[in-house]
């Protein structure tokens, strides 16, 4: 079977990943290694949501972190000033983030190419402005404490935990993805992309269906915002500035848009570089700046479609 | 009325840095559809380049002016090394591109210069005026009347020069240009050095007032973004009224309401003008043909 | 029986009257065509009829139901479908994946359903692939359906946006310049293409240049110029009038000219 009949089968990039994230602790020398590794899973759920509103229905967000930090509050928050326990408001701030999205993407998604891109950024640093501010609830700049996750009345501690809960909830976004992406709605979102006037024309409501993309991505990136804010029991209000925002946006691009396995490299690779270059810690943001650049003017397609198309000799 | 005057010129003063950043913004904008989000790090560079010569013992003027033609040198790099050769890009990514840019310029200063605050000395010293009542610092009217000098060379050069002609050609129609023998890439590269030596200008003038350090690039191009879309990006009038009705909006409602939120209000601008008024207030807009 | 009616029809960009006082009634199962030089107003209609534009004065109809000012997903909903000028391709969808999202407002499930991929979203992808193959299969594309559409050829790329159109089964088709470009082995097949089509009981209307293709397929022409209807007929009458020659050519009829037309 030639290679691109095999990765056309639905599952298969999926069944990778799992597999890799199945296998990958048996080489895990540390717990430290669970540590990044469940970094890399929880932002790529965050970037799987990305790429359904960038990917798939071709509409940029420069300000996607600021629900990350919506779904980072909601549990710092409700479990700080309600007691309320952290699944509810895992699904308190993913509710929130929604309705945030349908209210902000109404109006800023009748916005096009660069002025969508300025007005989404506008939103995620008016959050992260908010929450700054608002000292009284959020603790201001420096932050606030978040209560550790508890299951079953036992609570999550050790990184190893926390690395399974990632990966299950990075696989069961995936799939959700992926199923998205061959189904009538998948296929109309990336109709859209390639021209709104058509799909208009085959009966699909282009403004209703990037509003349903942007609420979904919302929620994925709010859910993987409670996670984190709940993995590293702190939490600061530049977890939803124009940085991280952009650092999902590079995550996306750099995997690859309109992949369901790109995200997940994405991920690795953002999160995963600035450790190995411990030691060049200070040049941190050049060497993000520098790939952010060579991606856009060399590799824009990003690195799985690339070797995707390398694989199957074809020239994209 | 002594408040008010404070916070109009305060406002004055922030809105003419803000003024500069949007017509950078828009002069790089009108010539080639991008637009630069580095636009903000030049400001930065101008003020922290003129600190750290002016520290190795050069004389202040000449820091100064050296710190400008390095950042003019780095927006043409700018221009050379990463717009050029993604110019079929679609716009969002040539966004990405600059944003790119400001990143790594943003982290080269952290690494060549330092994390903190700097100042400058003021031209005419610390003492402020008091006209009305309010305390005028004099750097405010140096900053004031930099920017207008750089507004009306800009504009005299625009048009009473040949050169200045063949920017506002490409400008219009870039192909047209072409096709008379403008060399369009000249006229691209050379409105990036100019918007870097304008930012780089305004850093210089306003770093004894506010400050400078690092990180102020990001929150500047934002905020000149803002001006430059209220103004009606595409229009030179427009940036610098965008610019100074952003810095007393800023101004007036930090005095007058929440100087919490001062901050804010530059992106309830943008989203206001963005979503209310795309052309802005001096704006042209483009018909799409299907 | 009437299925479109476009009843004083004017539109304006900036000064211009891209469309004055335009009528026409078109009845169902024809091919009703609309002619006119160059900026007469034909894909200005079109879109005005497909809801791109609302019209400054007048009123559509479609099978009866006063449509003006629709947008146009709730038109395609309602059976109409066109093909545009400048081929509206999803370049980066292979071909049968372009004509499986033709067959959109036929599937039913909704967004939940399809986030979390049910039984019947499964069995409807099936039958989704198994109709734009039939699509397909009638414009003669069947062997191009899984090549990403930006590699295809211009000839294949219209007759994919029509078996993209023809996927959402509609009542009325606009084809808007489907000849264009085409030699004359792929105008002949357009010409069976398009009367299979109106076989089928759809109707279709067509904007053309290709005077050869209009003469022999078309029902009803309607001759727009400036914006204006100049004349309505049937073929033998339009070819044979005065005032159509003379605005195609700007001379006065002669044998010469009114051989050009027909």
């Amino acid at each position: 079977m030639n290679v691109r009949a095999l990765m056309a089968q639905r599952y298969v990039g999926l069944t990778v990943i799992a597999a890799i994230v199945v296998f990958l602790p048996f080489f895990f020398p540390s717990a430290y290694y669970y540590r990044v590794a469940a970094l890399v899973l929880i932002f790529a759920l965050a970037a799987t949501g990305l790429n359904l509103l960038m990917g798939f229905a071709g509409q940029v967000s420069l300000g996607h972190a600021g629900f990350l930090g919506i779904g980072a509050y909601s549990v710092a928050i409700g479990a700080t000033y309600f007691a309320a326990p952290p699944l509810l408001c895992i699904l308190a701030g993913a509710a929130l983030s929604g309705l945030v999205a349908f209210g902000v993407g109404r109006p800023i998604l009748r916005l096009k190419g660069h002025y969508l891109a300025v007005a989404t950024l506008g939103f995620g640093v008016l959050v992260t402005i908010v929450l700054t501010n608002e000292a009284a609830w959020t603790g201001g700049p420096d932050g606030m404490a978040v209560p550790r996750l508890v299951l079953f009345a036992r609570p999550v501690r050790g990184a190893d935990a926390w690395y399974w809960i990632a990966a299950a909830s990075f696989l069961i976004g995936a799939t959700v993805a992926q199923n998205l992406s061959d189904s009538p709605t998948g296929r109309a979102l990336k109709a859209i992309q390639d021209s709104e006037v058509a799909s208009s024309m085959l009966g699909i409501d282009v403004s209703r269906q990037k509003l349903a993309a942007f609420v979904i991505s919302a929620v994925f990136v709010s859910v993987a915002g409670s996670y984190l804010s709940l993995f590293n029991g702190h939490i600061t209000p530049d977890i939803s500035g124009f940085f991280r925002s952009i650092e999902l946006v590079t995550m996306v691009v750099l995997g690859g848009m309109g992949s369901i396995v790109g995200p997940f490299v994405g991920a690795a690779v953002v999160v995963v570089l600035p450790q190995t270059l411990t030691v060049l810690h200070e040049y941190e943001d050049m060497v993000l700046g520098l790939i952010l650049m060579g991606l856009m003017i060399f590799l824009r397609q990003g690195i799985v479609p690339s070797l995707a198309a390398t694989l199957a000799g074809r020239r994209t | 009325m002594a408040e008010f005057l404070q916070f109009f010129f305060s406002g004055l003063t922030v809105g003419s840095v803000y003024a500069l950043v949007a017509l950078g913004f828009t002069l790089i904008y009108n010539a080639s559809d991008v637009i630069n989000f580095a636009q903000g790090e030049f400001v930065m560079l101008g003020g922290m380049l003129t600190v750290f010569l002016a520290q190795a013992g050069i004389p202040l003027p000449i820091a100064a002016f050296v710190a400008v033609a390095i950042t003019t040198a780095v927006g043409f790099a700018l221009y050379r090394f990463a717009v050029e050769p993604a110019r079929d890009a679609t716009a969002v990514s040539l966004i990405m591109i600059t944003i790119g840019a400001s990143i790594f310029l943003r982290g080269l200063a952290q690494v060549i210069f330092d994390k903190r605050f700097h100042s400058l000395p003021p031209l005419f010293g610390p003492e402020p005026l008091h006209i009305g009542g309010a305390a005028i610092l004099p750097q405010s009217l140096v900053v004031l009347g930099g920017a207008t000098t750089v507004v009306m060379l800009l504009w005299l050069f625009i048009d009473r020069t040949l050169l200045g002609k063949a920017v506002i050609a490409t400008a219009v129609n870039r192909l047209a240009a072409l096709l008379v023998g403008i060399d369009t890439r000249r006229i691209v590269g050379l409105s990036f050095a100019v918007s870097a030596a304008i930012g780089a200008i305004a850093g210089v003038l306003v770093t004894p007032i506010t400050l400078t350090s690092y990180d102020v690039g990001t929150l500047l191009a934002l905020k000149g973004f803002a001006a430059a879309m209220l103004g009606g990006i595409g229009s030179a009038v427009g940036a610098v009224v965008g610019g100074l009705v952003l810095g007393m909006l800023e101004a007036f409602s930090a005095g007058y309401v929440s100087s919490k939120y001062k901050d804010a209000v530059a992106f309830i601008v943008l989203l206001a003008a963005l979503l209310a008024m795309p052309r802005g207030l001096f704006g042209r807009g483009k018909v799409e043909r299907v | 029986m009437t299925i479109l009616e476009a009843a004083h029809l004017s539109i304006a960009f900036g000064g211009v009257r891209a469309l004055d006082d335009v009528s026409l009634v078109v009845d169902a199962s024809v091919v009703f065509s609309i002619i006119g030089p160059n900026g007469a107003g034909k894909t200005t209609l079109f879109n005005v009829i497909s809801g791109l534009y609302a019209p400054l004065h007048g009123r559509v109809r479609l099978a009866g139901e006063d449509v003006t000012g629709f947008a146009p997903h709730r038109l395609a909903r309602r059976g109409l479908s066109r093909t545009f000028q400048n081929l509206q391709i999803f370049f980066r969808m292979t071909a049968l994946e372009n004509v499986m999202v033709g067959r959109h407002r036929h599937e039913s499930t909704d967004i939940l359903s399809d986030l979390l991929h049910l039984p019947v979203v499964h069995r409807q992808n099936r039958g989704t692939r198994e109709a734009a193959r039939d699509a397909l299969a009638r414009v003669g594309l069947s062997e191009a359906a899984n090549r990403q559409a930006g590699t295809l050829p211009y000839g294949a790329l219209k007759r994919l946006e029509i078996a993209r159109a023809l996927a959402s089964e509609p009542k009325v088709l606009l084809l808007d310049e489907p000849a264009a470009g085409c030699n004359l082995v792929e105008t002949q097949d357009l010409d069976g293409v398009i009367r299979s089509i109106v076989k089928d009981g759809v109707t279709v209307m067509l904007v053309e240049h290709d005077m050869r293709l209009v003469m022999n397929i078309s029902d009803r022409i309607h001759v727009l110029a400036n914006g204006r209807t100049l004349v309505e007929g049937t073929v033998a009458e339009v070819r044979s009038n005065a005032a159509v020659v003379e605005a195609y050519l700007g001379v006065h009829g002669t044998n010469e000219a009114a051989c050009a037309v027909g």
